[in-house]
C-alpha cells in the first residue's frame, strides 16, 4: 500500500462521526476513572469495584424495561449492593471478600435472570461488554454529567480524600468527617462505574479503576503526580482503544483493557525506580560493593 | 397440577434431565471448593481464574487443541503470573489480580472479535445449561467426580495448609504444593463448569455454598455437608423453578443459593437472639 | 491571632501556644461501650493541665487506645464528658488543638507521599477547604522539619526512612499543626536509644512552651525521666497524678496484676553492711523500671543514672 493509502487507512474512523464521539467519551470516562483507581488500589479495594459493576446489571435491566433513564437504575442498585454488603458484614462473620463477591454475583444473577425472563430491548451484550460506538446522544449526556460532576469533586476534594484513606485519625484531627468522605468516595465510584459499563461492559469495569492507578503507582512517589499520571494513562488508553476498535470489530472494551494491561506491564518492567529492571540494576550494586 | 407434577413435568424432555445432571454436578463440585476459597480469603481467586480461562479457550480453539486444555493453561497462568507480579512489585495483591485477570480477559475479547469462533460467546460466558449434550454430560462428570474425590480425600491436610500455613510446614506438608494443587483443581472445576454455568456465574457457585455451610456450623466436615447439599439442592430447585418461569436456568440457581443464603443469615440471627436471651 | 480555621490562611508561622485556650484534658467518668457490646472503659475521671508531660501506662488490652479513640472523638462516651480545654472533642478538633502522633504500625508506609506531604497534612486544619499551602503553611513546614532534624529528608517518600526518622515525621507533623494537646501513641516502640532521647528532648521543650502532652508507653523505665504526670489504666483510672507519688511499686502491681516482672535485691544479696536499702527492678517487655532504697521510701533511678551513680 502506498504510504498515502495507509494515510487514508489510519485517518478513516475520524471521517466517521460515530467513531469520534467513541473516542472522546471513552477518553472521559477513562480519565475520571483512573483519578478514582489512585484511591482503590491503595485501600486494597479492587474487588469493590469489580463488585460495583456487576452489581448495577439488576438496575440497568429493570431501567430498560420500564424506560427509565439506565444511569437511575444502575445507581440505584449499586448503592443496594453498597448497603446489603455493610449489612452482612456486620451480622456475620464471613470474611470481607467473601460476603463481597457474594453479594456482587448474586445481583448480576438476578439481572441475568430478569433479562431472560423479559427479553424484549435490553441487549445484554452490551451491558455486560459496553458497546461505545453505539452509543446513543441520551447515554452521552448521562455519561458527560457524571464525568464532570465526578470530577469537579474529586478536585475540590482530593486531598481530603488521600488524607481520609491515608490516615484517617489525622483527618479526624483537622476536622474531617471520615465517615462522609467514604461515603462521598463510594458514590463518586459507583456513579463512574455506570459510565465506565459504556465504554468497557461490566465486566471490564474493574480494569478501568485498578490498572491506571496501579501502573502510575509504579512510576511515582507522590500523590498528586500520581493522579495526574493514572488520568493520562486512562485517558489515553481508552482514546487509541476505541480508535483501534475500528479495524478489529468493534471488541472496544476488551482493546482499551489490552493497552491498559500493557502499560502496566511495561512499567512493571521499566519504571524508573520501582520497576524490575531497576530493581535488579540496584541489588547488582548492592551486591557488587565490597562488604 | 399437583407438587409432584410440578416437580416432575420438567423432566418428561431429555434436555432438561441433562441440564439437571449437570447442574446437580457443578454445583457439588463447586460448593466443595468454595469452602476452601471462603476460609482462605480467596474468593477473589475464583472471580480471576474464571475470568482468566477465556483467551485460553480462544487460543485453543485456533490451534484445534482440547478447548479444556486452553482453558485450564489460562486460569493456572492468570493465578501464577498473579505471583510473580505480587512478589516483585510494590502493587496491593488485589490490584495485582484485578490487573491480570481483567486483562486476560480482554485479550480474550479481542481474541475472539478478530478470529471469529463457533462457540457463541455469551454461551462461554453465561453457560448454556439446556444445550447440553450427552456426551458433554460424561465430560463433566470425567472432571468433577476425581476432583471431588481428590478434595475429599485430602481435605484434611488442605485444610490445615489454608488454616495454618506454618504449621502445616512445621510438620512437613508441602503447603506451596497444596496452594498450586487447590489452585489447579479450581482451575479444572471452572473448565468443567463451563457449558452448564459459564465463566462469570461460576464465580457464584464458588462462593454462596461455602459461606452458607460457614453460617451453619461449627466444624469443617459439617461446612463441607451443608454447602454440598445446599448446592444440591439449589441446583435442582433452580432448574425446576426457570423451567416454570421461563427464565435461564444457570442464573436461576445462583439466585436460589442466594437466598438460600439469606435464609442462613437469618437463621443463625434468629439462633443466636435465642441464645442470648436465654 | 488565633489559628481558628477561618483565620488559618492569615495565620503566621507556628501559632503560639498563649492564642489558644489553655491547654488542659479533663475526663470525668466516662464509660465507653463498643458496638458489640463489650464495655472497653467503665468509670474513668482524670484531669490534666497545660505545661505537662503525661505517661498514660496499662497492659495491652486495658483500654488505652479506646482513650486515645475518645479523645479524638472516633468514640463517645456512653456516661460521663471528656472536655479538651474546656471544650467539647469536636469543637476543639475543629479548633485544631489536638495533635496526634500514629503508632507506627497503623500507618500504610507504602502510601505515595513524601515526608513534606504528611507534614503538610498538620496544617489542612489552617487551610481553606481546597487545601492549597500558603507561605505560612509552607513556612511552618520548614520550621517542624528543621524542628526534628529531618529537613534534609523532605523528599524522600516515607516508606524509605528509618523507624526513629519515621517517628519523628510525624512528630513533625503534629508540630506544624500547632495544637496545644499533643497525643503520642507508643512513641519509643521501634525507635532507637538516641532517637528517644532526641523525641524526649522535644517534648520538654513543648512542655516549656505550654503544651499537654499525653504519652502512651510501654516503656516504663523512662517515664520517671521524662513525665511529670502519670495515669495508670486498666479499663479504668488505677491511679493519677504526679509521678513521684503516683508511679509507686504499689500502684503499678495494681495496674498491671501479674503481668510485671519483679525483681528484688535487698539486705545480704546487695549490700554487705547492714544497709536496709533494695533494689527493686520492674519491667514488661522494654527498658525496666529501677527503684532504690528503703521499703516504701525507695526513690526512682534509670538505668542511665545508676551507671553514673556507680
Amino acid at each position: 500500500m502506498s504510504p498515502d493509502g495507509w494515510l487514508t487507512l489510519l485517518l478513516e474512523p475520524f471521517s466517521y462521526g460515530y467513531m469520534s464521539k467513541a473516542i472522546w467519551v471513552s477518553a472521559l470516562v477513562g480519565a475520571v476513572c483512573g483519578f478514582l483507581s489512585c484511591y482503590l488500589i491503595l485501600k486494597g479495594w479492587a474487588l469493590m469495584g469489580d463488585a460495583l459493576a456487576h452489581s448495577v446489571v439488576p438496575g440497568v435491566a429493570l431501567a430498560y424495561m420500564l424506560a427509565l433513564p439506565y444511569a437511575l437504575g444502575a445507581f440505584t442498585s449499586g448503592i443496594l449492593a453498597a448497603l446489603a454488603i455493610s449489612l452482612v458484614r456486620r451480622i456475620t462473620l464471613l470474611r470481607e471478600d467473601a460476603v463481597i463477591g457474594l453479594v456482587f454475583t448474586s445481583m448480576f444473577a438476578a439481572g441475568l435472570l430478569i433479562v431472560s425472563i423479559n427479553p424484549t430491548s435490553v441487549n445484554v451484550q452490551s451491558i455486560i461488554l459496553g458497546n461505545v460506538l453505539a452509543i446513543s446522544d441520551e447515554d452521552v449526556v448521562q455519561v458527560i454529567i457524571i464525568a464532570a460532576v465526578s470530577l469537579l469533586i474529586l478536585g475540590l476534594r482530593w486531598k481530603d480524600l488521600m488524607l481520609t484513606f491515608f490516615d484517617e485519625s489525622q483527618a479526624r484531627v483537622v476536622g474531617l468527617n471520615p465517615q462522609r468522605l467514604r461515603i462521598l468516595f463510594f458514590v463518586l465510584l459507583s456513579a463512574c462505574t455506570v459510565a465506565a459499563l459504556q465504554t468497557v461492559g461490566a465486566v471490564l469495569v474493574i480494569a478501568m479503576v485498578v490498572t491506571p492507578g496501579a501502573t502510575a503507582y509504579l512510576l511515582t512517589d507522590r500523590f498528586s503526580r500520581m493522579i495526574w499520571l493514572a488520568m493520562v494513562i486512562g485517558a489515553a488508553t481508552s482514546a487509541v482503544g476505541a480508535y483501534l476498535s475500528f479495524f478489529v470489530d468493534g471488541a472496544t472494551g476488551g482493546l482499551i483493557v489490552v493497552l491498559q494491561t500493557l502499560v502496566f506491564l511495561g512499567a512493571f518492567v521499566f519504571a524508573p525506580k520501582h520497576g524490575r529492571l531497576a530493581a535488579r540494576r540496584a541489588s547488582r550494586v548492592t551486591s557488587g560493593v565490597p562488604a | 397440577m399437583t407438587l409432584i407434577t410440578w416437580l416432575t413435568a420438567p423432566f418428561a424432555f431429555d434436555f432438561m434431565q441433562r441440564a439437571l445432571i449437570v447442574a446437580v454436578l457443578v454445583g457439588a463440585i463447586c460448593a466443595l471448593l468454595s469452602c476452601f476459597l471462603v476460609l482462605k480469603g480467596w474468593s477473589l481467586m475464583g472471580d480471576a481464574v474464571s475470568h482468566a480461562v477465556l483467551p485460553g479457550i480462544v487460543i485453543a480453539q485456533v490451534l484445534n487443541l482440547p478447548l479444556m486444555l486452553g482453558a485450564f493453561a489460562a486460569g493456572l497462568g492468570c493465578a501464577l503470573a498473579t505471583g510473580y507480579l505480587k512478589r516483585n512489585s510494590r502493587v496491593k495483591e488485589d490490584a495485582v489480580l484485578g490487573i491480570v485477570f481483567s486483562g486476560m480477559f480482554a485479550l480474550g475479547l479481542v481474541l475472539f472479535a478478530k478470529v471469529g469462533s463457533d462457540q457463541h460467546l455469551l454461551h462461554i460466558l453465561f453457560g448454556n445449561m439446556l444445550g447440553v449434550r450427552w456426551d458433554d454430560v460424561i465430560g463433566t462428570a470425567a472432571v468433577v467426580l476425581p476432583v471431588g474425590a481428590l478434595v475429599l480425600l485430602k481435605r484434611k491436610d488442605l485444610l490445615l495448609a489454608c488454616f495454618d500455613p506454618a504449621h502445616a510446614r512445621a510438620i512437613g506438608l508441602p503447603v506451596a504444593l497444596y496452594e498450586v494443587g487447590l489452585l489447579a483443581l479450581l482451575a479444572l472445576t471452572i473448565v468443567a463448569s463451563l457449558k452448564a454455568v459459564g465463566v462469570i456465574l461460576v464465580i457464584a457457585m464458588l462462593i454462596a455454598p461455602g459461606a452458607i455451610g460457614f453460617m451453619l456450623s461449627k466444624r469443617f466436615d459439617a461446612m463441607l455437608a451443608i454447602a454440598a447439599g445446599a448446592a444440591i439442592a439449589s441446583s435442582v430447585i433452580g432448574t425446576i423453578l426457570s423451567f416454570h418461569l421461563d427464565g435461564a436456568t444457570g442464573p436461576m440457581i445462583v439466585v436460589v443459593q442466594s437466598v438460600l443464603f439469606a435464609a442462613a443469615v437469618i437463621f443463625a440471627q434468629w439462633k443466636r437472639r435465642r441464645l442470648m436471651a436465654a | 491571632m488565633t489559628a481558628s480555621p477561618s483565620a488559618g490562611w492569615l495565620a503566621f508561622g507556628r501559632p503560639a501556644p498563649v492564642a489558644h485556650p489553655a491547654a488542659a484534658i479533663d475526663v470525668a467518668g466516662i464509660t465507653v461501650t463498643y458496638a458489640n457490646g463489650v464495655t472497653a472503659i467503665k468509670d474513668a475521671s482524670f484531669m490534666l493541665g497545660s505545661s505537662t508531660i503525661c505517661a498514660l501506662v496499662g497492659v495491652n488490652g486495658s483500654g488505652k487506645s479506646t482513650l486515645f479513640k475518645t479523645l479524638m472523638g472516633f468514640l463517645s462516651p456512653a456516661t460521663g464528658y471528656v472536655t479538651i480545654s474546656g471544650m467539647a472533642v469536636a469543637d476543639a478538633l475543629k479548633r485544631g488543638i489536638v495533635a496526634y502522633v500514629p503508632q507506627s504500625e497503623d500507618v500504610d508506609w507504602s502510601f505515595p507521599v513524601l515526608v513534606e506531604d504528611v507534614v503538610m497534612m498538620g496544617r489542612y486544619g489552617h487551610m481553606n477547604a481546597l487545601r492549597l499551602a500558603s507561605a505560612a503553611d509552607r513556612q511552618a513546614v520548614d520550621q517542624a522539619l528543621e524542628r526534628v532534624g529531618m529537613a534534609g529528608f523532605r523528599k524522600r517518600q516515607i516508606g524509605e526512612l528509618s523507624g526513629g526518622q519515621k517517628k519523628r515525621v510525624f512528630l513533625a507533623r503534629a508540630l506544624a499543626q500547632g495544637g496545644s494537646v499533643i497525643l503520642l501513641d507508643e512513641p519509643f516502640t521501634g525507635v532507637d536509644v538516641k532517637t528517644e532521647a532526641a523525641i524526649i528532648e522535644l517534648l520538654h521543650s513543648l512542655r516549656r512552651e505550654g503544651c499537654l502532652i499525653l504519652v502512651s508507653t510501654h516503656n516504663l523505665g523512662s517515664i520517671p525521666d521524662f513525665c511529670d504526670h502519670v495515669v495508670l489504666f486498666n479499663r479504668t483510672v488505677i491511679a493519677a497524678g504526679p509521678t513521684q507519688a503516683t508511679f509507686t511499686e504499689a500502684n503499678l502491681a495494681r495496674a498491671f496484676g501479674g503481668v510485671l516482672r519483679h525483681v528484688r535485691l535487698g539486705g545480704a544479696d546487695l549490700h554487705d553492711d547492714a544497709d536496709g536499702r533494695s533494689i527493686t527492678v520492674l519491667t514488661d517487655d522494654e527498658r525496666p523500671l529501677v527503684l532504690y532504697g528503703e521499703q516504701d521510701r525507695e526513690t526512682m533511678v534509670t538505668p542511665g543514672k545508676t551507671e553514673q551513680g556507680a
